[in-house]
């Protein structure tokens, strides 16, 4: 709180200083100047924006302040503390300066404070839900904004004429209408305040929330009806003028709809075409949004209105265009916009309810508007609830409707429309700014304190925060089609029917039309569940991988008993990738002798979770665009090796199926067949189903060629490429996955250089087969990656199986084995386990020194044959120089990072 | 339990308007048969068209045996199959509503398990999803797949938990298809708004 009001204090005292200042100037500009000043004071140039800034940080430090609190901020809102803090700011800058400063200005709030907030609720609304509900919404918005608006006016007015009101308040029933129209409404940013805070049921809080934003119109156009009779004098208003009044109703509320759909539409259509400039695509979006605000309002629409639409219209085909980047940069400016906008208005009242020049107390009109509005809102709730509850599939029960009256609400846009009323033409403006300001502080206060509670009394049903999951979103869409179809089949034309017109329409026409090509193609919203799933398992396997890697990866090499370790941390390794992901646990239980089993754990650690950044990164000093950052490769590339594992062990589950099910069907057993066949056949080691594998991976690889084909226009997205490789996996990993991360291959220079197969490679099955491998990539041969790639792929497949097959497709693993080395070794008893620590890992200096001009082959001799005789089995030649290999390959790269 | 699907009072308004649309998708037969159905136009577009109209005819959810399907159906048939679309009353208990909403996820589970063995295996799963996305033309049959995979993947982690090594995920019974449903509202998703009326 000091902090905060510190440069308060200075503040007025140096604006005070400065007001004079000019004054001086002139007179003395007349004069020679007084010589250099090494020290100008130059406050007045600075002022305005100085003080804009001041305030959102006062504001945000007062945010932070607030928040070190957890026990405060759970139980008050944060816009009652903002009030409060307004109040007490206010409080100060009144005794310093003497005078208000720093009010809420209608001018600044419609402006520039409330269209942030707007756009955020549009833009972020779940527009399904919404348009669910719409009916329910629009009702209460329309239907409930003027029931309240004209009841609470006539029972004040009737209070008045009871004798209640004091007679100082000088008021004809128009005056009163004009009042009960500003104060009805319910408040978009106070509602939105509270109710994130509160959590209840989205149903509940997307109709009293889209009540909030679309009761604008009705706002608006009452305000307006109601401000030109008062103007004219109830004498002078004609039949004619009430029609119109209507009229304008429809006017205001459909052409807001209109300006903002117009907007929402250029914008899509506008994020189309900035392929090369994806820079300024949040920039856009903001200024299309505001524009069609200023629009509205230039027009006497409903700016409100007409935000939300465009936000609500936009989002789908703009998400769909703009960059990732682009989406979390709108994503953030938005919230942190509308964040401090909110601050800043409830901040702002605060300061402004202090001002009492402004206001005049009467306790009747106080007290009796209170009342009016609590009263006619739980019952105009409850009447229209009765009405909807007749057609509504899911009634509101008797809960939602006292939270949903209780909710209602009032804010900043009554006080700032209060403020904006003509003393002379309305001669009780005092009167009504002070209830107006009370009644702000009683619902936002008062209510917005014990709202929380009531819900959690009252056994509000609250909301159940589902992660999405991709059956949910299928089940969901097979819901929607049936609907459709029986209403198709019954002949009745219901909002199924029309929802499925729609989406008709909006694929045929709307999404062509307004979506980028390669963005409409993939375009779907089972899909996007999809693909956001798997990026989200991604980031947690990047998360714990990364743990597991540090804690037992990397301290593997000098581990004494290593086997166990490395079997473990594998296991782990498998388990913590992503929950109940790896169902086939059996992968490490029947790979089968000692050093097979840890020389695969070895290799399918590192392959698994060493990411090696293979790329150096040009510095980019572009201020037009923005490089992929390194993180988001690596996650990407871990991303795919992780689904490549999941997807892996999850198909040999499926094998299982086939095999295990009783009354297999004629499609099935074809399939068994083409199997066994393949089983047998054994050729390469290559079994069928690989196919299938493949083909999930190759659709991984349809999204990523998107960015890819968007990338290579921008050139700081070209990046070196270090041909260092991880050689267990050799060229065909890294084929893939230079493909894969939709990076360009720009440099023409052979920078993959296939290993020669290390005595390893050439004993071990699943390390068999490279030779037919390209021997380099470069930006010519991209187009045969998906060649090289299927060729990898199976040579990877096969490794991960030997690896990772479950018993029954144990015979045609081992049937593929050339010569078979191994089997040999089998019953070999676990005594060589002593030999494990071997001095291998402690590695020659002459190799570490050795650095990237060396090729891997010749770098393999040398240390082979260092590490031969320290061998204590013959039998340890193949796997020594492997793992050895890698150990250098680390090296190198540490080596070629710096 | 299905008996209480016809314990509820239908309006007779409502069956005569569904008898009038019967007897129009029939041509004035007694019966209806899988032709008729390609006299809607507006079916056409849908994408899971086959599966839906595959459903009227499923003895599981006429309740006339546990398998196979019927050539014809006939107006109580038909009101059968309707019945399913109804919505929760609001006088209904808890123990009703239970058994409604199983009903309702059942129509749904036999519409993805074809050869009624009481399982949703990963072929079938496939179809479903193929035939959900067969509307974009974009999406290959291969990303469909994946998708049916990635589902899959996700309803045994969802329904079995870690598994044990020797374990193997069959498919999805209608237990483990309630199971996924846990939780999340479906008052909404499987009701047609005019037979509320």
């Amino acid at each position: 709180m000091l902090l905060a009001s510190l440069p308060l204090l200075g503040l007025p005292l140096a604006g005070a200083a400065t007001t004079e200042a000019p004054t001086q100037e002139p007179g003395s500009s007349g004069e020679p100047p007084p010589g250099l000043a090494l020290f100008r004071w130059q406050w007045h140039e600075v002022e305005a924006p100085y003080l804009v800034a001041l305030w959102i940080l006062v504001a945000s430090l007062a945010k932070i302040v607030f928040h070190l609190s957890r026990k405060v901020t759970s139980l008050v809102p944060e816009s009652c503390l903002l009030i409060l803090l307004g109040l007490v700011l206010g409080g100060i800058v009144l005794a310093v300066a003497k005078k208000a400063e720093y009010q809420l200005e209608p001018g600044t709030f419609f402006l520039f404070l409330l269209p942030p907030i707007v756009l955020d609720s549009g833009y972020f609304m779940p527009s399904r839900l919404f348009f669910d509900n719409l009916g329910a919404i629009l009702t209460y918005a329309v239907v409930g904004t003027l029931w309240n608006a004209f009841t609470t006016g006539a029972a004040l007015w009737g209070l008045q004429q009871a004798g209640l009101v004091a007679p100082r308040v000088q008021a004809s029933l128009l005056d009163f209408l004009l009042f009960g129209s500003l104060i009805s409404a319910v408040d978009p940013v106070a509602v939105l305040a509270v109710f994130e805070e509160v959590h209840v049921n989205d149903t509940l809080f997307i109709i009293v929330f889209g009540e909030s934003l679309l009761n604008d119109a009705v706002t608006v156009v009452l305000y307006k009806v109601c401000n030109s009779f008062v103007e004219m004098g109830s004498a002078n208003v004609q039949a004619a003028d009430y029609l119109k009044g209507v009229a304008s109703l429809f006017v205001v509320s459909l052409g807001g709809a209109a300006v903002g759909l117009v907007f929402a539409f250029l914008l899509a259509l506008t994020t189309r075409f900035t392929k090369r400039v994806r820079i300024i695509e949040p920039l856009l979006v903001f200024l299309l949004a505001y524009a069609a605000y200023l629009t509205a309002e230039m027009a006497s629409l409903s700016a409100i209105l007409a935000v939300t639409m465009c936000g609500l219209g936009c989002k789908k085909y703009v998400e769909a265009n703009i960059s990732h980047k682009s989406r979390t940069a709108v994503k953030y400016t938005m919230k942190t916009l509308a964040s401090c906008a909110e601050t800043v208005i409830f901040m702002l009242l605060g300061i402004s309810a202090v001002d009492s020049s402004k206001w005049a107390w009467d306790s009747g009109l106080v007290l009796g508007t209170l009342f009016f509005i609590l009263f006619f809102r739980a019952l105009g709730v409850v009447l229209q609830t009765w009405v909807l509850n007749q057609f509504r599939l899911v009634p509101l029960d008797k809960i939602d409707q006292v939270v949903m009256s209780y909710g209602g609400l009032r804010g900043a846009v009554a006080f700032a429309l209060v403020i904006l009323l003509d003393r002379t033409k309305v001669p009780a403006k005092d009167y009504f700014v002070a209830t107006t300001i009370v009644v702000v502080f009683f619902t936002v206060i008062v209510q917005g304190l014990t709202i929380k509670p009531l819900v959690k009394w009252l056994k509000v049903k609250r909301s159940e925060h589902h992660k999405p999951t991709l059956n949910q979103e299928l089940h969901e869409h097979t819901f929607d089609h049936i609907l459709a179809a029986v209403e198709d089949v019954v002949g009745h034309h219901g909002y199924h029917y029309w929802r499925d017109r729609w989406e008709q329409f909006d694929k045929k026409y709307l999404s062509q039309l307004l979506m980028r090509r390669s963005a409409y193609r993939i375009r779907d919203q089972i899909w996007d569940v999809y693909y956001r799933l798997n990026i989200r398992d991604a980031i947690s396997f990047v998360d714990q991988g990364g743990h597991v890697l540090s804690s037992t990866g990397l301290t593997l090499p000098s581990m004494p008993s290593r086997n166990s370790v490395a079997e473990t941390s594998v296991t782990n390794l498998l388990r913590e990738s992503g929950s109940g992901a790896c169902l086939d646990l059996q992968v490490i239980d029947t790979v089968r002798s000692v050093r097979d089993r840890e020389d695969a754990a070895m290799h399918h650690l590192l392959c698994g979770g060493l990411y090696k950044p293979r790329r150096r990164y040009k510095a980019s000093c572009s201020r037009h665009f923005i490089s992929e950052d390194a993180q988001e490769r690596q996650d990407k590339e871990i991303f795919q090796q992780n689904m490549k594992r999941r997807l892996e062990s999850f198909k040999s589950t499926k094998h299982n199926i086939c095999f295990n099910k009783s009354k297999p069907r004629p499609r099935k057993t074809g399939r068994k067949k083409k199997d066994g066949l393949a089983n047998t056949e054994a050729t390469n080691g290559k079994p069928l189903r690989d196919l299938g594998f493949q083909d999930t991976a190759a659709v991984i690889l349809t999204v990523e060629s998107e960015e890819e084909e968007e990338s290579d226009s921008s050139e700081t997205e070209k990046e070196d490429d270090e041909g260092i490789i991880f050689v267990a996996r050799a060229t065909s990993e890294v084929l893939q996955e230079g493909k894969v991360s939709g990076s360009l291959e720009v440099c023409p220079s052979p920078r993959i250089i296939p290993p020669s197969p290390t005595c390893a490679e050439k004993e071990l099955p699943w390390k068999s087969g490279q030779g037919d491998l390209a021997v380099y990539v470069s930006s010519e041969t991209t187009k045969i990656v998906p060649v090289d790639m299927q060729a990898g792929w199976n040579q990877s497949i096969s490794s991960l199986e030997s690896l990772a097959s479950p018993p029954c497709t144990q015979a045609p693993t081992m049937s593929r084995l050339p010569p078979c080395p191994l089997a040999a070794e089998e019953p070999q008893p676990p005594f060589d386990l002593p030999y494990d620590p071997r001095p291998s890992f402690a590695f020659p200096p002459s190799l570490a020194k050795a650095g990237r001009s060396r090729s891997e082959s010749s770098a393999d001799i040398p240390q082979q044959q260092e590490l031969q005789p320290l061998m204590g089995h013959e039998d340890r030649t193949h796997l020594s120089p492997r793992t050895a290999n890698s150990h250098w390959c680390i090296q190198f790269n540490k080596g070629g990072r710096l | 339990c299905w008996l209480y699907f016809f314990t509820v009072p239908v309006s007779s308004d409502q069956i005569e308007q569904l008898h009038r649309r019967f007897k129009q998708l029939s041509g004035d037969q007694p019966t209806i048969r899988k032709e008729n159905f390609n006299n809607v136009p507006d079916l056409e577009l849908n994408p899971i068209r086959s599966k839906i109209v595959r459903a009227f005819f499923d003895n599981r959810n006429l309740r006339k045996g546990s398998s196979g399907l019927a050539d014809e159906i006939n107006f109580e048939d038909f009101l059968t199959i309707m019945s399913y679309f109804r919505p929760i009353d609001t006088t209904m208990d808890e123990e009703q509503v239970q058994l409604c909403r199983k009903e309702k996820l059942r129509f749904l589970f036999h519409m993805y398990d074809s050869d009624s063995d009481g399982r949703i295996t990963l072929e079938e799963y496939r179809n479903v999803v193929e035939e959900l996305l067969s509307g974009n033309p974009h999406i290959e049959k291969e990303s469909a797949r994946s998708i049916a995979d990635g589902a899959m993947m996700e309803a045994a982690s969802v329904c079995v938990g870690q598994m044990e090594p020797d374990q193997v995920y069959e498919g999805i019974t209608f237990d483990d298809f309630l199971k996924i449903w846990q939780g999340i509202d479906i008052e909404t998703k499987m009701h047609v708004r005019f037979l509320n009326m």
